[in-house]
């Protein structure tokens, strides 16, 4: 028998950046109400290049006057023009919009992972494609809401505050202005302070568009600009994507209010792998699940869960693997895991990757050289996790697995629901009675089955639990933009 | 001859498929609408409260994972035990709110007529509003509701019986198990609905049924960490006429609420100004939308 290759076969790979040419960076951006851009009055503040740390530009501050104004741009809109315009006529523009980023797509691609970090192959082949769609799928939807299930004639909110996180810039984006355009509201959107470029490209897209002016405001800052948007007294709609103590600090400032409220907050995954699993392609889904956009994503398989008895094969298959990912310049296109996205995200998981070692869990990252500059991890599994350990049961946000082990499906489902988190699960077994009985037991709102982070604009994405509640995506995503006429009382 | 004494009811709650007084010893005094005394009703407690909530999620495997057939018939005989108890529930319903017998009974039609109707949407709702979700991949892609859990209901004050109806069907249609807290000053019909409860085939601690003050019961349900959703309709009215006492009420218990990220079903916009729902009109969906959660599965297609 021959041996089995233990390392990293030696290949060579050149470097193969993408070219930064197609992005035209400004030197400064202000903020975009009512179809201009418009200095901001907060302190500006610069967005850099977690992977080199390089300032890319210097980005306007809306305080609290500026939100009023966005907020006052965005209702005008509504009352003037958006809710008076022919719903088939609202849908083309957003088919117009969704055109324009498949026109724009490498432009955008290219600046979203000079923001952010993410690799090149990822913001090209999966956040933009997936941008388009959803415009695409929504635009579809905007003279077709009798049909949605909400009642005969269901209504627009009105104003949609809408605040999106830092690890899908693009994506949240769309995930938030289609539906709720689609819908008839009108928004002011605020992207994170450490990824306002690609929102503030979708402005000129807007522009380019003729989108109506106000229809669509883009307001840059940190928290202080986010509370002053929710706390705004004119907004009907909040609709937020972040980390679960932001979105209990929304729910507890919108209570007794009219305003709609959905939340899209974090999670603690279980990606659970039977003994029955196809290991290969289980491996692949582990690691798309966990280093997947370096971990940076809410529904990460963060918690793996395998089979005692093929816990030992499945980990050294496992850390085979990571040997051969390649982590390093988010431009390259052979990279797989690209920078961690800014430096305070980068003392959180170091100090909770530090406290699973002093909790007891081994740690393992395969040799990797990593960047002297910028924000940067390893990718890292821990194996000898228990469930009362730190890192199985908070939100580390990186490229970090905590491996468990159980014996029974019971111990599988008791051991996945444990968490006040239910955003998402997978299930990896080459029985499909095993796998629908279990995905009925998770109490999570998606389900992979021997796949992980899957997203489609007609898929509903959202959480049980703490994970928030509301559903993006589909036309159950309508609903949270819509005012059904359908049982008041 | 003497003339008979009445053998009057003890009214209690109804925790767990049992019927205990309030662990706290105290009770309250019921009037009819002409302030005549009719009984005395447990006043439930903070402990109560989390007996029942105990007893709900001990209920939750089961009936959240009983068939939509099952839990439909289940419903359906509530309507068929109550039918039996109309005269009581008319009685109640009449004393209680203050209407004629007639215009009773008819309230008592219409809450007999509801479970009917929910009893006929529990294998519907999955179709109605799930969906088969046409993804560009080779997966098979869909969604389901499922229960949120633990829906802790604060029933309305104003509709003792119909009202109640309306808020515990929709939520126990789609699979959840409730914890109610009954209308304060017009419990009684509460508890005779907890004696058709018991005597039909709803399994105990499926539905809780607690008299008292929702504004003393509510804070401690709304924080509770083991309760998913909260509907707040009874909050208007439970301060008994002091409208911004309810308003403050509503938003404290959403505040509270937020601490664990319940659903939260706010009281009704027409309630809050003042006026009061329709309970007689067909309830629409979104009672029932109110406490599901769309679960999301992906198989992928292929050999």
């Amino acid at each position: 028998m021959s041996k089995a290759p233990t390392a990293a076969v030696g290949f060579e790979y050149a470097p193969a950046p993408e070219s930064r040419s197609i992005v035209d960076l400004r030197a400064s951006y202000g903020l975009f109400i009512n179809g201009e851009f418009v200095d901001g009055h907060g302190s500006s503040f610069k967005s850099i290049s977690p992977a080199t740390e390089e300032v890319l530009a210097e980005v306007a501050a809306a305080d609290a006057a500026d939100v009023d104004a966005a907020v006052r741009a965005a209702r005008q809109a509504y009352n003037r023009t958006w809710s008076r315009l022919a719903p088939a006529e609202r849908g083309k523009y957003l088919f117009r919009i969704a055109r324009i980023v498949q026109e724009r797509a490498r432009e955008l691609a290219v600046l979203e992972s000079l923001d952010n970090g993410k690799p090149i192959r990822e913001s090209r082949d999966v956040d933009v494609p997936l941008m388009a769609a959803h415009f695409f799928y929504y635009a579809g939807w905007a003279d077709k809401l009798s049909y949605a299930g909400l009642g005969p004639d269901p209504k627009p909110l009105g104003v949609a505050a809408q605040i999106i996180p830092w690890n899908f810039p693009l994506l949240m984006l769309a995930w938030k202005i289609a539906p709720a355009l689609a819908a008839g509201n009108t928004v002011v959107l605020k992207p994170a302070e450490t990824t306002p470029l690609t929102a503030l490209l979708f402005a000129e897209i807007c522009q380019q568009a003729d989108l109506p002016l106000g229809v669509v405001n883009i307001i840059t800052g940190a928290g202080e600009t986010g509370r002053a948007l929710v706390e705004h007294p004119d907004v009907d709609k909040i609709a937020f994507t972040g980390s679960t103590e932001v979105g209990r600090q929304i729910a507890r400032t919108a209570a007794g209010s009219r305003k709609k409220l959905t939340l899209e907050l974090g999670g603690k995954a279980a990606n659970i792998v039977f003994d029955d699993a196809p290991i290969d392609q289980a491996v692949e889904g582990i690691v798309n699940g966990i280093f997947f956009n370096q971990g940076h994503v809410c529904c990460a398989g963060s918690r793996l869960l395998v089979q005692e008895s093929v816990a030992e094969e499945l980990i050294s298959s496992l850390q085979r693997r990571l040997k051969t990912l390649r982590v390093g310049d988010p431009l390259d296109k052979n990279t797989d895991v690209g920078a961690i996205n800014s430096a305070e995200q980068l003392a959180r998981i170091r100090e909770l990757s530090d406290v699973g070692e002093e909790e007891g869990a081994v740690r393992w990252s395969p040799p990797c050289d990593l960047p002297d500059r910028g924000f940067w991890f390893p990718p890292t599994i821990f194996t000898d996790v228990s469930p009362a350990h730190r890192i199985a049961r908070e939100e580390i946000f990186g490229p970090v697995l905590s491996v468990l082990t159980f014996r029974t499906p019971d111990e599988a489902v008791a051991k996945a629901n444990n968490t006040p988190y239910g955003l998402s699960a997978g299930v990896w077994s080459d029985k499909g009675s095993r796998i629908l009985a279990i995905a009925s037991r998770l109490r999570a709102g998606v389900v992979w089955a021997n796949t992980f982070n899957r997203f489609d604009p007609t898929s509903p994405f959202g959480g049980y639990k703490e994970s928030g509640y509301g559903r993006e995506g589909g036309r159950h995503g309508l609903a949270a933009y819509l005012a059904g006429n359908d049982g008041e009382a | 001859m003497s003339q008979r004494l009445d053998v009057r009811k003890t009214y209690k709650l109804y925790i767990g498929g049992k019927f205990p007084r309030s662990e706290s010893g105290r009770s309250y005094v019921v009037t009819d609408a002409k302030g005549q005394f009719v009984a005395n009703a447990s006043r439930a407690s903070r402990k109560d409260a989390r007996d029942a909530v105990v007893a709900a999620r001990a209920a939750f495997p089961a009936w959240s994972g009983a068939t939509a057939y099952n839990r439909g018939q289940v419903l359906y005989r509530v309507a068929e035990v109550m039918e039996g108890r109309a005269e009581q529930f008319a009685g109640e319903v009449a004393a209680g709110e203050g209407l004629r017998l007639s215009q009773a009974r008819s309230v008592v039609s219409a809450a007999i007529d509801r479970w009917v109707w929910y009893a006929g949407w529990t294998d519907k709702l999955s179709q109605v509003v799930g969906s088969t979700n046409p993804v560009a991949g080779p997966y098979f892609d869909f969604s389901i509701p499922e229960p949120t859990g633990i829906v802790a209901v604060l029933a309305p004050q104003d509709s003792s019986l119909l009202g109640l109806v309306s808020v515990l069907a929709p939520a126990l249609a789609g699979g959840n198990v409730v914890v109610a807290v009954s209308s304060h000053l017009r419990p009684l019909p509460a508890i005779t609905l907890a004696e058709a409860f018991a005597t039909s085939d709803v399994p105990g601690g499926v539905v809780n049924l607690l008299t008292g003050g929702a504004a003393e019961i509510g804070p401690w349900l709304a924080d509770h960490a083991d309760v998913n959703a909260i509907d707040l309709t009874g909050t208007v009215g439970a301060s008994e006429g002091d409208a911004a006492a309810d308003v403050e009420l509503a938003r404290d218990l959403e505040v509270r609420a937020a601490g664990t990220l319940k659903r939260v079903r706010r009281p009704s916009h027409l309630a809050i100004q003042g006026g009061s729902p329709d309970w007689a009109a067909e309830p629409g969906l979104s009672r029932m939308t109110a406490f599901l959660e769309t679960k999301t599965v992906w198989h992928p297609i292929g050999v």
